[in-house]
């Protein structure tokens, strides 16, 4: 790793740590069941719910397990399961 | 991929950092950022928010962000605000992020006279009532009558007795145009905050409650809803200030006793398990219920009941 | 062209802060640098300075006002004295740690407790830690040229540390001297607009304060301790050049006063040198062999410079304006840690001189040079300093 005048670091480089080896309990989302509101994506505090043509998809490199997006989903369509190690 | 990456080219705040499962301050800061646009410099003092952005090499601002030390977050604002002036960069503006820590005790002179010097920054504390970075001690901002590792409950305490400082109402008092207070389980209401004080110059502050389940002691997807609890209660009234005066609240949709709210942290279970400890709830009741006259924070239609189930 | 007046020595600092045209000023009152932050006020409210004027509700905030300034990419200058500098040291280390590359004086001050507006060199020096460049002025003309200077050192690339310029209180800020100041034209060419390479730009998102762990940690301290290392040389070029402006050739990282065959040296920083200057020069008429070392750059510690002008002494007299409470003079450590283990290296006496603004006249300095010709006759250290005109009616 280099070192950088004064511990200056370059934004976004954060991506470079997959925060998904934290995760116990993953999110499986049922997009039959998804209403497309959005919550998700919102309620997220790692950004890692993505839409894209109204589907969404968990990003995983990136989801702790947190639960939220499965406990706000109006429309019970996140159910968490174990993670498999 | 293209979803992924589209996605990651308009969030501010990216992956990777290492917040808490479920934590109340990432979520905030994501929408935070939402409505600001990326056109800001953000200061964030000492703390957990700058502790889990910032490990040497991995960033998730995409921001201009610094975090000096932990007193500093207004004042660094203040000097950043003073270099944009003096470089002609007018549409670049400066917010500072910083916990109750820092907000309400170690910079809190430097708070007071940012504000009083009418510094053009909006300050957002991200308030989770204590000092949480270093694993949970008493801040200015710990709620009274919760359990904090340097104010614990035990055989001979109920935890902290002071009441929480009001910073809204101190800073309001300093004459700052916008004061607002503010909670991720309403994010629509927090962004549309945090646009209406964007409209503004000059000091403006936001107080944002920021529920915390690694400390609080609540399960990680339970962030958002302990954080309605606490609005449904009255414990923590939102509302927007303007010169001084309450212009709007947020009205309570259906009221919740503060039990539910208490019961539902650990930070509180001490207060379930003697007589002293249900006093305690009782007077915690009792500001819910002055929060409720004073902000008016029931619909007209439930009038009848404004005295709440204390009576 | 230049010009030259009588002028405070507070009002040569602040004309040549204006000169730099900073465009970030941040300050908080103490005696006895007010003068030059209040010069500085008036010529920003009669339009004649065209800064951004912070003021701030303590030193904590002046200092942390200039770092958030550097930071988004503008110059910027602050000053303090004694207890405000003593707040100032958590930003300040933070502040060299993260590279931010602005300019304040050190108007010294002894500190409290006893309280006390008189002068000594405790405050400064106890920063000597924080990765700060240093520097110390003997007289007023000279504090006006290294404040011109030390904004160049300050932002050269390769260096990107604050810089503390060290003046006495009240001896030469509020005392009246002959000083010429350069035009803005010779300003401007001498020293460039800041520019750096890493500012905060919402173009260009970078994120400062970073948490290092111990894997990187050392790596960043010797990235400080490095430019410092670099700095010397830069220090010494930007002396030499500033000389060349303005006729005034003040040394570079030391000034070697009448050493070439000086049995005695005595080394000194401050507004004493002066003192010390005419003392030596009538020591020398009546043949004694003595002369001076005037410590201009205190960090990074000029040691390569000293020791090419100590070779023929016999004894270093170090004249403290400072004392670590337990051990010695701070100046007297370092010189001695440099000079241990080699071989034929001069006796260094450490003498504690000028506390609290205990004046250091001629007949101090004679007595200082005699006792450390006494001593050099044994060629033996001292177990402690030598504390220089002490009252015997009252010492405890």
């Amino acid at each position: 790793m280099r070192i950088s005048m004064g511990a200056v670091v370059p934004g976004g480089t954060s991506l470079e740590y997959k925060t998904g080896s934290w995760r116990d309990q993953q999110p499986v989302l049922n997009m039959e069941l998804c209403k497309k509101c959005g919550m998700c994506e919102s309620v997220c505090p790692d950004s890692a719910v993505h839409e894209k043509s109204e589907i969404y998809r968990i990003d995983y490199d990136y989801c702790k397990g947190c639960g939220l997006c499965a406990y706000e989903c109006p429309a019970n369509a996140i159910q968490m399961i174990p993670e498999e190690k | 991929m293209n979803a992924k990456k589209k996605g990651m080219e308009e969030d501010l705040f990216v992956s990777g950092h290492r917040a808490c499962h479920g934590c109340g301050m990432a979520l905030t800061v994501r929408h935070i950022l939402k409505a600001t646009g990326k056109d800001v410099i953000v200061v964030t003092p000492t703390g957990c928010l700058e502790t889990f952005t910032s490990p040497y090499g991995y960033s998730p601002w995409r921001v201009p962000w610094i975090h000096h030390v932990f007193e500093n977050g207004p004042s660094i604002a203040s000097g950043v605000v003073a270099a944009l002036k003096a470089q002609g960069r007018d549409h670049v503006r400066v917010l500072v992020i910083g916990g109750d820590g820092s907000t309400f005790d170690i910079g809190f002179g430097a708070l007071s006279g940012m504000l009083e010097r009418g510094d053009d920054v909006l300050y957002i504390c991200v308030d989770n009532g204590a000092y949480m970075n270093t694993g949970g001690q008493r801040s200015g901002a710990s709620p009274m009558y919760s359990s904090t590792t340097t104010d614990p409950a035990g055989m001979q305490s109920l935890g902290k007795l002071e009441k929480k400082k009001d910073l809204p109402a101190i800073i309001a008092a300093h004459g700052v145009s916008y004061v607002a207070t503010a909670s991720p389980a309403y994010l629509k209401d927090l962004e549309k905050k945090v646009t209406r004080a964007m409209g503004y110059h000059g000091p403006r502050y936001i107080q944002i409650d920021t529920p915390c389940p690694t400390v609080w002691g609540f399960p990680s997807d339970q962030t958002m809803e302990v954080g309605r609890l606490g609005v449904e209660s009255g414990l923590l009234p939102l509302f927007e200030m303007e010169d001084e005066k309450i212009t709007a609240v947020r009205k309570i949709k259906e009221r919740l006793p503060v039990e539910k709210y208490l019961g539902a942290q650990k930070r509180f279970r001490h207060l379930f398990s003697s007589d002293e400890g249900r006093r305690a709830m009782e007077k915690i009741q009792a500001h819910a219920d002055e929060n409720i006259e004073k902000f008016g924070l029931l619909k007209r239609a439930n009038n009848e009941k404004q005295n709440g189930p204390s009576q | 062209m230049d010009t030259t007046e009588v002028l405070e020595g507070s009002e040569a600092v602040a004309l040549a802060v204006q000169a730099c045209c900073p465009q970030v000023i941040s300050a908080y009152p103490i005696s006895p640098q007010t003068h030059i932050v209040e010069a500085l006020a008036r010529m920003v409210a009669n339009g004649d300075l065209n800064s951004q004027y912070v003021r701030v509700e303590s030193e904590f905030s002046a200092a942390s006002v200039v770092s958030g300034a550097s930071a988004a990419g503008s110059r910027a200058y602050t000053a303090s004295s004694s207890q405000g500098l003593l707040l100032m040291t958590e930003v300040l280390y933070a502040s060299a740690g993260m590279r931010l590359p602005f300019v304040m004086t050190g108007v010294n001050r002894a500190i409290s407790a006893p309280i006390t507006i008189q002068v000594d060199h405790q405050d400064t020096i106890s920063l000597r830690d924080a990765g700060l460049i240093q520097l110390y002025v003997e007289s007023s003309q000279e504090a006006y040229d290294m404040h011109i200077a030390a904004f160049k050192i300050a932002e050269d690339p390769r260096i990107m540390l604050p810089v503390l310029v060290c003046m006495d209180g009240w001896i030469l800020t509020h005392s009246y001297e002959r000083v010429s100041c350069l035009s803005q034209e010779q300003v401007d060419r001498f020293l460039p607009p800041f520019q750096p390479e890493n500012f905060l730009d919402v173009n260009d998102p970078k994120s400062w304060g970073s948490y290092a762990e111990e894997d990187v940690l050392m790596e960043f301290k010797y990235a400080v301790q490095k430019a410092m290392q670099y700095s010397k040389g830069r220090i010494t070029e930007i002396s030499s050049e500033l000389a060349t402006i303005t006729g005034r050739d003040h040394g570079g990282l030391i000034e070697a006063y009448r050493t070439t065959d000086a049995e005695v040296i005595l080394l000194a920083m401050g507004s004493v040198v002066g003192t010390i200057k005419e003392t030596i020069d009538k020591l020398r008429s009546q043949g004694e062999r003595v002369g001076l070392i005037k410590i201009r750059c205190y960090r990074p510690f000029p040691f390569e410079d000293i020791l090419k002008n100590i070779k023929e002494a016999k004894v270093i007299a170090v004249l403290d304006a400072n004392v670590s409470v337990g051990s010695e003079g701070a100046v007297g450590m370092d010189l001695k840690a440099k000079l241990c283990g080699r071989p034929g290296v001069p006796l260094v006496i450490d003498f504690i001189a000028g506390l609290g603004g205990r004046e250091v006249n001629e007949d101090r300095i004679v007595e200082i040079v005699e006792k450390a010709q006494e001593l050099g006759k044994s060629g033996l250290p001292l177990d402690e300093s030598y504390w220089v005109g002490l009252n015997p009616e009252i010492v405890p």
